[in-house]
Protein backbone atom coordinates (compact mmCIF):
# COMPACT_ATOMS: atom_id res chain seq x y z
CA UNK A 1 0.00 0.00 0.00
CA UNK A 2 1.23 3.50 -0.42
CA UNK A 3 2.04 6.08 1.81
CA UNK A 4 -1.40 7.10 4.35
CA UNK A 5 -1.32 10.36 2.82
CA UNK A 6 -5.08 10.26 2.82
CA UNK A 7 -5.05 10.23 6.73
CA UNK A 8 -2.40 13.27 6.99
CA UNK A 9 -4.08 16.34 5.10
CA UNK A 10 -8.16 16.05 5.72
CA UNK A 11 -9.83 18.98 4.05
CA UNK A 12 -13.37 19.37 4.73
CA UNK A 13 -15.84 20.90 2.98
CA UNK A 14 -19.06 22.53 5.73
CA UNK A 15 -22.36 22.78 5.03
CA UNK A 16 -24.84 23.91 6.92
CA UNK A 17 -28.11 22.20 6.43
CA UNK A 18 -30.87 23.76 8.57
CA UNK A 19 -28.80 24.52 11.33
CA UNK A 20 -29.52 27.26 14.04
CA UNK A 21 -25.82 27.94 13.74
CA UNK A 22 -25.13 26.92 17.43
CA UNK A 23 -23.21 24.12 15.62
CA UNK A 24 -21.70 26.31 12.53
CA UNK A 25 -20.08 28.25 15.27
CA UNK A 26 -18.29 25.51 17.03
CA UNK A 27 -17.14 24.15 13.63
CA UNK A 28 -15.48 27.61 12.90
CA UNK A 29 -13.97 27.67 16.36
CA UNK A 30 -11.95 24.68 15.39
CA UNK A 31 -9.98 26.99 13.08
CA UNK A 32 -9.23 29.38 16.27
CA UNK A 33 -5.89 29.81 17.61
CA UNK A 34 -7.35 28.26 21.13
CA UNK A 35 -8.43 24.55 18.94
CA UNK A 36 -6.35 25.24 15.61
CA UNK A 37 -7.11 22.07 13.81
CA UNK A 38 -4.50 23.01 11.29
CA UNK A 39 -2.35 21.16 13.32
CA UNK A 40 -3.43 18.27 12.00
CA UNK A 41 -3.61 19.33 8.23
CA UNK A 42 -7.36 19.92 8.10
CA UNK A 43 -8.35 22.91 6.07
CA UNK A 44 -11.85 24.78 5.88
CA UNK A 45 -11.33 24.80 2.06
CA UNK A 46 -15.12 25.37 0.89
CA UNK A 47 -14.70 23.68 -2.15
CA UNK A 48 -16.16 20.32 -2.28
CA UNK A 49 -13.97 19.45 -5.04
CA UNK A 50 -11.24 19.74 -3.08
CA UNK A 51 -12.58 18.11 0.19
CA UNK A 52 -12.01 14.58 1.99
CA UNK A 53 -14.51 15.42 5.21
CA UNK A 54 -17.79 16.69 4.77
CA UNK A 55 -19.15 18.15 7.73
CA UNK A 56 -22.92 18.65 7.59
CA UNK A 57 -24.87 20.97 10.74
CA UNK A 58 -28.48 20.72 10.77
CA UNK A 59 -31.12 18.14 9.54
CA UNK A 60 -32.02 17.79 6.13
CA UNK A 61 -35.52 18.62 4.76
CA UNK A 62 -37.08 18.42 1.48
CA UNK A 63 -35.30 22.31 0.30
CA UNK A 64 -31.60 21.49 0.98
CA UNK A 65 -31.60 17.27 0.45
CA UNK A 66 -30.43 18.09 -3.13
CA UNK A 67 -27.89 20.23 -2.02
CA UNK A 68 -26.66 18.02 0.70
CA UNK A 69 -26.45 15.23 -2.30
CA UNK A 70 -24.80 17.21 -5.26
CA UNK A 71 -21.91 18.43 -2.41
CA UNK A 72 -21.66 14.89 -1.94
CA UNK A 73 -21.16 13.82 -5.33
CA UNK A 74 -18.96 16.58 -6.14
CA UNK A 75 -16.48 15.47 -3.87
CA UNK A 76 -14.05 13.02 -5.36
CA UNK A 77 -13.07 9.24 -3.53
CA UNK A 78 -11.99 8.82 -1.09
CA UNK A 79 -14.93 10.76 1.17
CA UNK A 80 -16.09 10.50 4.04
CA UNK A 81 -19.26 12.53 6.10
CA UNK A 82 -19.51 13.36 9.50
CA UNK A 83 -22.91 14.56 10.81
CA UNK A 84 -22.14 17.33 13.19
CA UNK A 85 -24.77 18.34 15.84
CA UNK A 86 -27.51 15.96 17.19
CA UNK A 87 -29.82 17.97 14.17
CA UNK A 88 -27.27 16.47 11.49
CA UNK A 89 -27.43 12.62 13.56
CA UNK A 90 -31.70 12.13 14.03
CA UNK A 91 -33.11 15.70 13.22
CA UNK A 92 -32.75 16.62 17.34
CA UNK A 93 -35.58 18.72 18.58
CA UNK A 94 -36.39 19.65 14.80
CA UNK A 95 -37.28 15.96 14.77
CA UNK A 96 -40.93 16.31 14.38
CA UNK A 97 -41.85 19.09 12.01
CA UNK A 98 -43.53 18.63 9.93
CA UNK A 99 -40.66 20.06 6.81
CA UNK A 100 -38.09 17.77 8.40
CA UNK A 101 -36.40 14.19 6.68
CA UNK A 102 -34.35 13.80 9.69
CA UNK A 103 -30.35 13.07 10.21
CA UNK A 104 -28.10 13.87 7.23
CA UNK A 105 -28.00 9.80 6.71
CA UNK A 106 -31.74 10.27 5.03
CA UNK A 107 -29.96 11.17 2.06
CA UNK A 108 -25.89 10.60 1.90
CA UNK A 109 -24.42 7.67 4.11
CA UNK A 110 -22.71 9.14 6.99
CA UNK A 111 -19.18 7.87 8.98
CA UNK A 112 -19.16 9.34 11.78
CA UNK A 113 -21.83 10.93 14.28
CA UNK A 114 -21.38 13.88 16.74
CA UNK A 115 -23.63 14.43 19.08
CA UNK A 116 -24.28 17.21 21.73
CA UNK A 117 -26.27 20.65 20.82
CA UNK A 118 -24.12 22.37 20.14
CA UNK A 119 -21.55 19.84 19.36
CA UNK A 120 -18.29 20.34 20.86
CA UNK A 121 -15.16 21.46 19.17
CA UNK A 122 -13.35 19.09 20.54
CA UNK A 123 -15.97 16.02 19.70
CA UNK A 124 -16.00 17.52 16.07
CA UNK A 125 -11.85 17.56 15.85
CA UNK A 126 -12.09 13.96 17.33
CA UNK A 127 -14.83 12.89 14.91
CA UNK A 128 -12.82 14.02 11.72
CA UNK A 129 -9.81 12.67 13.13
CA UNK A 130 -11.89 9.52 14.00
CA UNK A 131 -13.35 9.88 10.00
CA UNK A 132 -9.62 9.51 9.23
CA UNK A 133 -9.87 5.62 9.67
CA UNK A 134 -12.80 5.19 7.41
CA UNK A 135 -10.87 7.33 4.79
CA UNK A 136 -7.64 5.22 4.77
CA UNK A 137 -10.10 1.88 4.71
CA UNK A 138 -12.12 3.73 1.31
CA UNK A 139 -8.35 4.20 -0.19
CA UNK A 140 -7.50 1.08 0.42
CA UNK A 141 -10.45 -0.24 -1.50
CA UNK A 142 -10.00 1.84 -4.20
CA UNK A 143 -6.50 0.33 -4.55
CA UNK A 144 -8.00 -2.73 -4.68
CA UNK A 145 -10.28 -2.09 -6.90
CA UNK A 146 -8.06 -1.35 -9.66
CA UNK A 147 -7.62 -5.05 -10.38
CA UNK A 148 -10.84 -6.94 -8.74
CA UNK A 149 -14.63 -7.02 -9.73
CA UNK A 150 -16.72 -4.35 -8.45
CA UNK A 151 -18.84 -6.19 -6.19
CA UNK A 152 -16.23 -8.15 -4.29
CA UNK A 153 -14.35 -4.57 -3.90
CA UNK A 154 -17.74 -2.96 -2.50
CA UNK A 155 -18.09 -5.84 0.01
CA UNK A 156 -14.21 -5.60 0.99
CA UNK A 157 -14.95 -1.60 1.59
CA UNK A 158 -17.87 -2.39 3.74
CA UNK A 159 -16.15 -4.98 5.82
CA UNK A 160 -12.82 -3.28 6.35
CA UNK A 161 -15.24 0.14 7.31
CA UNK A 162 -17.25 -2.21 10.00
CA UNK A 163 -13.69 -3.66 11.76
CA UNK A 164 -12.16 0.26 11.26
CA UNK A 165 -15.50 0.91 13.17
CA UNK A 166 -14.72 -1.72 15.67
CA UNK A 167 -11.28 -0.66 16.29
CA UNK A 168 -12.74 3.34 16.56
CA UNK A 169 -15.22 1.81 18.76
CA UNK A 170 -13.27 2.55 21.94
CA UNK A 171 -14.91 5.96 21.98
CA UNK A 172 -18.43 5.11 22.02
CA UNK A 173 -19.84 9.38 21.74
CA UNK A 174 -18.61 9.33 18.20
CA UNK A 175 -20.07 6.48 16.22
CA UNK A 176 -22.92 4.26 17.79
CA UNK A 177 -26.23 6.00 16.95
CA UNK A 178 -28.25 4.12 19.84
CA UNK A 179 -26.15 5.31 22.20
CA UNK A 180 -26.61 8.90 20.77
CA UNK A 181 -30.24 8.46 20.74
CA UNK A 182 -29.93 7.06 24.32
CA UNK A 183 -28.19 10.11 24.96
CA UNK A 184 -30.64 12.32 23.19
CA UNK A 185 -33.63 11.06 25.57
CA UNK A 186 -31.51 11.51 28.44
CA UNK A 187 -31.16 15.29 27.28
CA UNK A 188 -35.05 15.77 26.33
CA UNK A 189 -36.43 14.28 29.55
CA UNK A 190 -33.97 16.75 32.01
CA UNK B 1 30.71 26.08 -18.87
CA UNK B 2 28.54 23.51 -20.61
CA UNK B 3 28.81 21.16 -17.59
CA UNK B 4 27.78 24.09 -15.14
CA UNK B 5 24.95 24.54 -16.72
CA UNK B 6 23.53 20.87 -17.13
CA UNK B 7 24.42 21.14 -12.87
CA UNK B 8 22.32 23.86 -12.39
CA UNK B 9 19.46 22.81 -14.27
CA UNK B 10 19.25 19.13 -12.77
CA UNK B 11 19.80 20.49 -9.42
CA UNK B 12 16.68 22.76 -10.21
CA UNK B 13 14.54 20.21 -11.47
CA UNK B 14 15.46 17.29 -8.53
CA UNK B 15 15.38 19.97 -5.55
CA UNK B 16 13.26 22.68 -6.95
CA UNK B 17 10.23 21.18 -5.96
CA UNK B 18 11.54 19.80 -2.14
CA UNK B 19 13.19 23.34 -1.63
CA UNK B 20 9.74 25.20 -2.56
CA UNK B 21 7.37 22.74 -0.90
CA UNK B 22 9.84 23.72 2.25
CA UNK B 23 9.30 26.95 1.66
CA UNK B 24 5.60 26.33 1.39
CA UNK B 25 5.95 23.99 4.70
CA UNK B 26 7.59 27.48 6.31
CA UNK B 27 5.37 29.49 5.29
CA UNK B 28 2.09 27.92 6.78
CA UNK B 29 3.67 27.20 10.16
CA UNK B 30 5.32 31.31 9.87
CA UNK B 31 1.50 32.36 9.36
CA UNK B 32 -0.05 30.01 12.30
CA UNK B 33 3.03 31.50 14.22
CA UNK B 34 2.35 34.78 13.83
CA UNK B 35 -1.93 34.24 14.30
CA UNK B 36 -0.11 32.70 17.77
CA UNK B 37 -1.32 28.73 16.04
CA UNK B 38 0.86 26.45 16.54
CA UNK B 39 0.04 25.61 12.92
CA UNK B 40 0.74 21.78 10.66
CA UNK B 41 3.69 20.16 10.60
CA UNK B 42 6.23 22.00 7.94
CA UNK B 43 6.47 19.12 5.70
CA UNK B 44 2.38 19.48 5.53
CA UNK B 45 2.70 20.95 1.25
CA UNK B 46 4.37 17.29 0.18
CA UNK B 47 1.63 15.35 2.80
CA UNK B 48 -0.92 17.61 1.06
CA UNK B 49 0.37 17.15 -2.71
CA UNK B 50 0.63 13.30 -1.65
CA UNK B 51 -3.03 13.23 -0.99
CA UNK B 52 -4.34 14.76 -4.08
CA UNK B 53 -2.37 11.98 -5.92
CA UNK B 54 -4.38 9.44 -4.11
CA UNK B 55 -7.85 10.92 -5.07
CA UNK B 56 -10.15 10.06 -7.56
CA UNK B 57 -9.66 11.41 -10.49
CA UNK B 58 -12.56 14.02 -12.12
CA UNK B 59 -12.32 16.35 -14.56
CA UNK B 60 -15.26 18.63 -16.00
CA UNK B 61 -13.70 18.49 -19.42
CA UNK B 62 -10.67 16.38 -20.91
CA UNK B 63 -9.03 19.73 -22.42
CA UNK B 64 -8.80 20.60 -19.23
CA UNK B 65 -6.02 18.44 -18.20
CA UNK B 66 -4.09 19.05 -21.49
CA UNK B 67 -3.58 22.35 -20.48
CA UNK B 68 -2.81 22.04 -17.42
CA UNK B 69 0.01 19.87 -18.10
CA UNK B 70 1.09 22.36 -20.46
CA UNK B 71 0.88 25.06 -17.84
CA UNK B 72 3.85 22.68 -15.63
CA UNK B 73 5.28 22.18 -18.78
CA UNK B 74 6.09 25.78 -19.80
CA UNK B 75 6.57 26.71 -15.81
CA UNK B 76 9.14 24.30 -15.27
CA UNK B 77 10.80 25.12 -18.76
CA UNK B 78 10.92 28.45 -17.85
CA UNK B 79 12.44 27.55 -14.50
CA UNK B 80 14.96 25.58 -16.77
CA UNK B 81 16.12 28.34 -19.13
CA UNK B 82 17.01 30.50 -16.09
CA UNK B 83 19.40 27.93 -14.18
CA UNK B 84 20.98 27.17 -17.19
CA UNK B 85 22.19 30.88 -17.80
CA UNK B 86 19.80 31.47 -20.72
CA UNK B 87 18.22 34.05 -21.94
CA UNK B 88 16.05 36.52 -19.47
CA UNK B 89 13.60 37.55 -22.24
CA UNK B 90 12.78 33.84 -23.67
CA UNK B 91 12.21 33.39 -19.98
CA UNK B 92 9.73 35.78 -19.27
CA UNK B 93 7.94 34.64 -22.28
CA UNK B 94 7.95 31.15 -21.11
CA UNK B 95 6.47 31.88 -17.75
CA UNK B 96 3.81 33.84 -19.61
CA UNK B 97 2.93 31.30 -21.83
CA UNK B 98 2.81 28.86 -18.80
CA UNK B 99 0.54 31.23 -16.67
CA UNK B 100 -1.71 32.34 -19.94
CA UNK B 101 -2.35 27.94 -19.77
CA UNK B 102 -3.24 28.01 -16.22
CA UNK B 103 -5.89 30.93 -17.42
CA UNK B 104 -7.56 28.90 -20.33
CA UNK B 105 -7.56 25.91 -18.35
CA UNK B 106 -9.80 27.62 -15.24
CA UNK B 107 -11.89 29.11 -18.36
CA UNK B 108 -11.91 25.64 -19.89
CA UNK B 109 -13.99 24.33 -17.07
CA UNK B 110 -16.81 26.01 -17.50
CA UNK B 111 -17.64 27.00 -13.95
CA UNK B 112 -18.83 30.22 -12.63
CA UNK B 113 -16.00 30.19 -10.11
CA UNK B 114 -13.09 29.19 -11.72
CA UNK B 115 -14.20 31.82 -14.78
CA UNK B 116 -14.09 34.55 -12.54
CA UNK B 117 -10.88 33.66 -10.96
CA UNK B 118 -9.70 33.13 -14.45
CA UNK B 119 -10.63 36.63 -15.28
CA UNK B 120 -8.63 38.19 -12.30
CA UNK B 121 -5.77 36.11 -12.62
CA UNK B 122 -5.43 37.71 -16.14
CA UNK B 123 -6.02 40.95 -14.60
CA UNK B 124 -3.30 40.46 -12.41
CA UNK B 125 -1.16 39.32 -15.16
CA UNK B 126 -1.86 42.82 -16.87
CA UNK B 127 -1.02 44.50 -13.41
CA UNK B 128 2.80 42.43 -13.09
CA UNK B 129 3.60 42.11 -16.60
CA UNK B 130 5.20 45.52 -17.32
CA UNK B 131 7.20 45.66 -14.20
CA UNK B 132 8.63 42.03 -14.85
CA UNK B 133 9.91 43.82 -18.73
CA UNK B 134 11.04 46.49 -17.12
CA UNK B 135 13.22 44.26 -14.48
CA UNK B 136 15.29 42.24 -17.76
CA UNK B 137 15.37 45.91 -19.75
CA UNK B 138 17.17 46.94 -16.35
CA UNK B 139 19.48 43.70 -15.86
CA UNK B 140 20.17 44.63 -20.07
CA UNK B 141 21.33 48.56 -19.17
CA UNK B 142 23.71 48.11 -16.48
CA UNK B 143 25.19 44.76 -17.09
CA UNK B 144 24.60 44.96 -21.07
CA UNK B 145 23.26 41.64 -21.47
CA UNK B 146 20.36 39.35 -21.23
CA UNK B 147 22.31 36.02 -20.47
CA UNK B 148 21.52 35.07 -17.08
CA UNK B 149 24.81 33.52 -16.91
CA UNK B 150 26.74 36.87 -18.04
CA UNK B 151 24.90 38.60 -15.32
CA UNK B 152 26.00 35.96 -12.58
CA UNK B 153 29.05 36.50 -13.59
CA UNK B 154 29.27 40.08 -13.59
CA UNK B 155 32.23 42.07 -11.60
CA UNK B 156 29.57 44.44 -9.91
CA UNK B 157 26.27 43.32 -7.76
CA UNK B 158 23.41 44.57 -9.91
CA UNK B 159 21.40 45.64 -6.60
CA UNK B 160 22.25 49.26 -5.99
CA UNK B 161 22.12 50.59 -9.37
CA UNK B 162 19.10 48.32 -9.68
CA UNK B 163 17.60 49.28 -5.91
CA UNK B 164 14.27 50.87 -7.93
CA UNK B 165 13.57 47.94 -9.96
CA UNK B 166 14.24 45.10 -7.25
CA UNK B 167 11.70 47.02 -4.80
CA UNK B 168 9.32 47.00 -7.57
CA UNK B 169 10.32 43.20 -8.56
CA UNK B 170 9.76 42.65 -4.94
CA UNK B 171 6.21 44.63 -5.23
CA UNK B 172 5.02 42.39 -7.99
CA UNK B 173 6.47 39.26 -6.27
CA UNK B 174 3.13 39.31 -4.21
CA UNK B 175 1.13 38.87 -7.18
CA UNK B 176 2.95 36.03 -8.52
CA UNK B 177 2.96 34.55 -4.93
CA UNK B 178 -1.02 35.30 -5.27
CA UNK B 179 -0.28 36.99 -1.40
CA UNK B 180 -3.02 39.03 0.36
CA UNK B 181 -3.68 41.93 -0.51
CA UNK B 182 -3.35 40.75 -4.12
CA UNK B 183 -4.25 36.91 -3.64
CA UNK B 184 -7.47 37.55 -5.68
CA UNK B 185 -7.22 35.06 -8.67
CA UNK B 186 -6.42 31.78 -6.08
CA UNK B 187 -6.25 31.96 -2.72
CA UNK B 188 -3.51 29.34 -0.93
CA UNK B 189 -6.13 30.56 2.60
CA UNK B 190 -9.09 28.48 3.14
CA UNK B 191 -12.21 30.59 2.14
CA UNK B 192 -12.45 33.69 -0.32
CA UNK B 193 -15.23 34.60 -1.85
CA UNK B 194 -14.66 32.63 -5.19
CA UNK B 195 -14.85 29.68 -3.39
CA UNK B 196 -11.14 28.56 -4.66
CA UNK B 197 -10.98 31.15 -7.73
CA UNK B 198 -8.95 29.73 -10.66
CA UNK B 199 -8.11 26.20 -8.93
CA UNK B 200 -11.75 25.78 -8.28
CA UNK B 201 -12.25 22.52 -10.41
CA UNK B 202 -8.88 21.48 -10.47
CA UNK B 203 -9.52 17.96 -8.86
CA UNK B 204 -6.78 15.25 -7.45
CA UNK B 205 -3.65 14.58 -9.32
CA UNK B 206 -4.00 18.34 -11.65
CA UNK B 207 -4.31 20.21 -8.44
CA UNK B 208 -1.25 18.09 -7.11
CA UNK B 209 0.67 19.07 -10.75
CA UNK B 210 -0.22 22.57 -10.38
CA UNK B 211 0.89 22.63 -6.65
CA UNK B 212 4.12 21.50 -7.96
CA UNK B 213 4.65 23.93 -11.13
CA UNK B 214 3.98 26.51 -7.68
CA UNK B 215 6.58 25.15 -6.29
CA UNK B 216 8.44 25.16 -8.74
CA UNK B 217 8.08 28.82 -9.67
CA UNK B 218 8.38 29.72 -6.56
CA UNK B 219 12.20 29.15 -6.37
CA UNK B 220 12.36 30.35 -9.50
CA UNK B 221 10.79 33.74 -8.57
CA UNK B 222 12.92 33.96 -5.54
CA UNK B 223 16.07 33.45 -8.12
CA UNK B 224 15.43 36.72 -9.82
CA UNK B 225 15.63 38.10 -6.31
CA UNK B 226 19.40 36.25 -6.30
CA UNK B 227 20.16 37.35 -9.55
CA UNK B 228 20.06 41.24 -8.16
CA UNK B 229 23.27 40.31 -5.85
CA UNK B 230 25.25 37.51 -7.85
CA UNK B 231 28.26 38.24 -8.89
CA UNK B 232 31.07 36.26 -9.31
CA UNK B 233 32.57 35.93 -5.95
CA UNK B 234 30.96 34.10 -2.91
CA UNK B 235 29.48 36.69 -0.96
CA UNK B 236 27.15 37.58 -4.14
CA UNK B 237 26.17 34.10 -3.71
CA UNK B 238 25.93 34.42 0.16
CA UNK B 239 24.01 37.46 0.27
CA UNK B 240 21.50 36.67 -2.83
CA UNK B 241 20.17 33.47 -0.78
CA UNK B 242 19.85 35.28 2.05
CA UNK B 243 18.09 38.07 0.40
CA UNK B 244 15.69 35.95 -1.41
CA UNK B 245 14.83 33.77 1.73
CA UNK B 246 13.95 36.88 3.60
CA UNK B 247 12.13 38.30 0.75
CA UNK B 248 10.37 35.39 1.20
CA UNK B 249 9.74 35.71 5.00
CA UNK B 250 8.51 39.50 4.07
CA UNK B 251 6.04 38.44 1.47
CA UNK B 252 4.61 36.04 4.64
CA UNK B 253 4.42 38.70 6.49
CA UNK B 254 2.53 41.12 4.09
CA UNK B 255 -0.17 38.06 3.88
CA UNK B 256 -1.05 38.49 7.12
CA UNK B 257 -0.99 42.39 7.41
CA UNK B 258 -3.49 43.03 4.55
CA UNK B 259 -6.97 41.63 4.19
CA UNK B 260 -7.72 41.11 0.17
CA UNK B 261 -8.07 43.77 -1.91
CA UNK B 262 -9.88 44.68 -5.12
CA UNK B 263 -8.73 44.31 -8.59
CA UNK B 264 -8.32 47.90 -9.39
CA UNK B 265 -6.20 48.61 -6.70
CA UNK B 266 -3.99 45.80 -7.38
CA UNK B 267 -3.76 46.95 -10.85
CA UNK B 268 -3.76 50.82 -10.31
CA UNK B 269 -0.87 50.51 -7.43
CA UNK B 270 1.08 47.46 -9.98
CA UNK B 271 1.36 50.21 -12.67
CA UNK B 272 2.41 53.25 -10.53
CA UNK B 273 5.12 51.03 -8.57
CA UNK B 274 6.53 49.73 -12.72
CA UNK B 275 5.76 53.90 -13.64
CA UNK B 276 7.21 55.66 -10.32
CA UNK B 277 10.21 52.85 -9.52
CA UNK B 278 11.06 51.32 -12.91
CA UNK B 279 10.62 53.68 -15.15
CA UNK B 280 12.70 56.17 -12.84
CA UNK B 281 15.38 53.58 -12.21
CA UNK B 282 15.66 53.11 -16.15
CA UNK B 283 16.19 56.73 -17.15
CA UNK B 284 18.95 56.40 -14.29
CA UNK B 285 20.78 53.85 -15.94
CA UNK B 286 19.97 55.71 -19.07
CA UNK B 287 22.12 59.05 -18.14
CA UNK B 288 24.52 57.24 -15.95
CA UNK B 289 25.81 54.23 -17.53
S1 LIG C 1 -27.62 20.44 17.41
FE1 LIG C 1 -28.32 22.20 18.60
S2 LIG C 1 -26.77 23.76 18.22
FE2 LIG C 1 -26.53 22.20 16.65
S3 LIG C 1 -27.75 22.93 14.96
FE3 LIG C 1 -29.08 21.59 16.15
S4 LIG C 1 -30.15 22.94 17.54
FE4 LIG C 1 -28.39 24.10 16.74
Amino acid sequence: MSAAYVTKSPWVVHYDGSSCNGCDIEVLACLTPMYDVERFGIINCGNPKHADVFLVTGSVNEQNKGIVKQIYEQMPEPKVVVAVGICACSGGIFKDCYNVMGGVDQVIPVDAYVPGCAARPEAIIDAVVKGLGVLQAKRDAMVKAVDAPAEEVAEAAAEEVATEEKKAGAVPPIFTMAEIKVNTMDFLKK
Amino acid sequence: MIIKAIISVVAFLVLGPFLGGLLAGLDRKLSAKMQRRVGPPVLQPFYDVGKLFQKEKQTPTRFQDFYVILFVVFIIASGVLFFMGGDLLLVIFTLTIGAAFLIIAAYSSNSPYAELGAERELLAMMAYEPMVLITVIGFYMYGGSFRVSEIMAADNMAFLPLIGIFFGWVFILTLKFRKSPFDLSMSHHAHQELVRGATTEFVGRTMGWIEISHWYENVFLLGFVFLFFANGTAWGWIIGIVVALLTYFFEVFIDNCFARMKWQFAFKSAWVVAVVLGMINLFVLYICF
